[in-house]
């Protein structure tokens, strides 16, 4: 593919982005007009509900949309790349596991110790749930990095993490048999994943995680290539495979551990924007896979959010099945049509 | 060139190879190794399988690290090194098959630049001609915007040799780079490195169990045998001293010193006298002892075989009476029936 060709391509994705973001402002259960939505974008005081609900709700919504398919992406192809496996993606090494444990222990295990979750719940208030995701995410994070210090090859690590996902998920179910059904829905209703719950408040602090861990990214761009032609070259090219990992790891986990304690555990994207960025581009390059993937997953998360709105309804689907039931027949035919994945990794 | 000119690009001191254990003695393959490769040469590895071949090249390359001694490359110790460093001091082509198709040659190549490029592995202008260069030297220039996976595998093999070249080191290490090819990529791979052995003052080592090959390639070749024994010198000194010989026993098949190739034992059947000579007689007897005939050149109890060249016709005279046959396969059916 010429490189005029990916400079048209990334132009129209940038457009379809700034597109979706308007149609995203614009749609809701309440209808503001499109001219009123730029006004009050532009800091006029249109009317106080409308500014409200534009600048308090919709826009942290799609700021978090746009965030969310960009990190998740980003991390789904950096995982692809270092376990040499087309099925990985950002919670292969079990952290959205972690931090659902994290948040199955704060919503459920009340019932089991309600002296001691009653004082911390009262205590966090609305930072309950995001701190206990953050917690669960971070343990998983220390013991899978630990274990990448020792063990030097990916595969192992890879099973090390499906078998953390395993253990978590198998803890969380427990956990789940003992408790309230009033409980046990709030834990499900995170489960399903949310983009609104983010205020400004709490974008504070994840809009900088995030976007730092996309940084980290650009710096691995290189050893990442290097990775393409397999371990044992990278290495015979001077790059340090473990350190590679360690740093692989590392962002990964803050990008997709953050995400998911604010969002909940949002799945499929991480997955499959990598494969759709390497269909449309046609190549495995990170220097253009990695704003590929950036590009496409904020305007994929854009569209799931659009629709998760069900436009013309008040009602609000879980992000969650959205992306699976819309993304995934489109990346079913992606790949169907251009092979890439057999290319990648053949 | 750095500000040292080194006749010996490899050299190991005292260098011995093997395997650390966490308890009891060490698993040492071989010791005592003071091996050097001079610029311009091409040295193969060779030996059977188990005889540690792998071991020396990973140690020698760095990912392995030796129980006693050390490596120098242009004197400088390779242990002491990081992998950054390593790298402009040796490159690697393995035997393993890429696992990505969707990369351009030029890509791929160009990540032989990596230890000269910055962390965003921006190319310079003297990486973009070394890159051009490399893949000149290949003869893939043509095909640099190709994907990788449009290639043959003789064709892949070179663009990693490409790669190794645009790396620009004063080693290039080959582990069995011939081992997935078909006989024509197989000579012409061994063509190309010695050609640029010769061409570019490199030292090039490489591990192969291409016998036949390695012979008529190498400058030097390491021949490792099962007993913990390397000997080194040039392919013919180590047909004469019979140490490939030696190498190379087995119940099944000789190596035969006079041909330079391995035959094969068979059980042995009557004698037969083959009268005619040159090429038809060449493969004649090469097809008679297959059948496990032992050939001579005197008269025996059994039967003759006269060649008739300019005919390409084959006479088995026995008891007076003649037959005769158009072809080798014609010619055994018959020697079957008869004997």
């Amino acid at each position: 593919m010429q490189n005029k060709t990916k400079i048209i391509l990334f132009v129209s994705l940038f457009v379809l982005i700034a597109f979706f973001l308007v149609v995203d402002l614009i749609l809701g259960s309440v209808s503001i007009p499109g001219e009123k939505i730029m006004a009050i974008l532009m800091g006029e005081d249109v009317k106080a509900s409308w500014n409200y609900i534009i600048l308090n709700f919709r826009l942290p919504k799609a700021l978090t949309a746009i965030l969310v398919g960009a990190g998740l992406s980003v991390s789904g192809l950096m995982m692809q790349t270092l376990f040499r496996n087309p099925l990985a993606g950002p919670y292969v090494l079990g952290i959205s596991s972690g931090a659902s444990l994290g948040v199955a222990l704060m919503v459920m295990a009340s019932v089991l110790l309600p002296g001691v979750f009653g004082v911390v719940y009262s205590f966090l208030g609305s930072w309950a749930l995001v701190v206990s995701a953050i917690a669960g995410a971070s343990i998983i994070f220390i013991i899978i990095g630990m274990a990448s210090i020792r063990i030097s090859d990916s595969v192992s690590l890879l099973i090390i993490g499906i078998m953390f996902g395993s253990i978590t998920g198998a803890v969380v179910n427990i956990l789940q048999y003992f408790s309230d059904p009033e409980q046990l829905q709030s834990f499900i209703v995170w489960t399903f994943g949310s983009l609104s719950g983010v205020t400004w408040n709490e974008m504070r602090l994840m809009a900088p995680i995030v976007i730092l861990g996309l940084l980290l990214s650009i710096a691995l761009i290189k050893p990442m290539d290097a990775l393409l032609l397999g371990e044992n070259y990278a290495r015979g090219v001077g790059i340090s495979v473990n350190r590679t990992r360690i740093w692989v790891i590392i962002s990964t986990a803050l990008v997709a551990g953050t995400l998911t304690a604010f969002a909940g555990p949002i799945a499929f994207i991480g997955v499959a924007v990598p494969h759709m960025a390497r269909a449309i581009f046609g190549t495995a390059s990170h220097k253009v896979l990695l704003p590929a993937v950036v590009f496409i997953g904020a305007a994929l998360m854009l569209v799931c959010d659009i629709l998760s709105q069900v436009p013309g309804s008040q009602t609000t689907l879980p992000i969650n099945s959205v992306t699976a039931i819309f993304g995934g027949p489109v990346v079913i035919w992606v790949i169907v049509r251009s092979r890439s994945v057999k290319a990648s990794f053949s | 060139m750095d500000n040292k000119y080194f006749k010996e690009i490899l050299e190991t001191k005292d260098l011995s190879i093997g395997y650390k254990e966490k308890r009891g003695d060490d698993l040492c393959l071989l010791s005592g190794l003071n091996l050097t490769i001079r610029r311009g040469e091409l040295v193969c590895l060779l030996g059977p399988n188990g005889s540690g071949k792998s071991t020396l090249m990973r140690t020698i390359a760095g990912l392995q690290s030796p129980l006693k001694g050390r490596t120098l490359v242009e004197g400088i110790p390779i242990k002491e090194r990081n992998f950054s460093e390593i790298a402009r001091l040796l490159s690697i082509v393995l035997t393993e098959r890429l696992q990505v198709g969707n990369l351009s040659v030029y890509h791929i190549v160009s990540l032989g630049r990596h230890p000269y490029t910055s962390w965003m592995g921006r190319l310079s202008d003297k990486d973009e001609s070394m890159i051009r260069w490399a893949l000149e030297q290949v003869g893939l220039w043509q095909y640099a915007n190709k994907f990788i996976n449009q290639l043959s595998d003789g064709e892949r093999q070179r663009v990693m040799i490409a790669k190794a070249l645009a790396q620009d080191t004063p080693l290039i290490m080959l582990d069995e780079p011939t081992a997935h090819l078909d006989l024509p990529n197989r000579v012409e791979i061994m063509h190309l490195l010695r050609s640029l052995a010769k061409e570019t003052d490199k030292a090039i080592l490489l591990s192969t169990h291409e016998l036949d090959l390695a012979l008529q390639a190498a400058d030097i070749i390491w021949l490792m045998s099962k007993n913990n024994d390397l000997k080194i010198g040039a392919p013919e000194d180590l047909v004469l001293s019979g140490s490939i010989e030696n190498t190379f026993k087995n119940k099944s098949f000789n190596f035969d010193r006079k041909s330079g190739n391995f035959i094969m034992n068979y059980q042995k059947k009557q004698k037969i006298q083959l009268i005619g000579n040159d090429v038809m007689g060449f493969w004649t007897r090469r097809a008679l002892s297959r059948e496990g005939y032992q050939v001579t050149s005197e008269e025996t109890d059994n039967c003759s075989i006269y060649l008739i060249e300019d005919r390409m016709e084959w006479q088995i005279h026995k008891d007076g009476k003649v037959t005769s046959c158009a072809s080798i396969q014609e010619l055994l059916l018959r020697l079957n029936k008869y004997l």
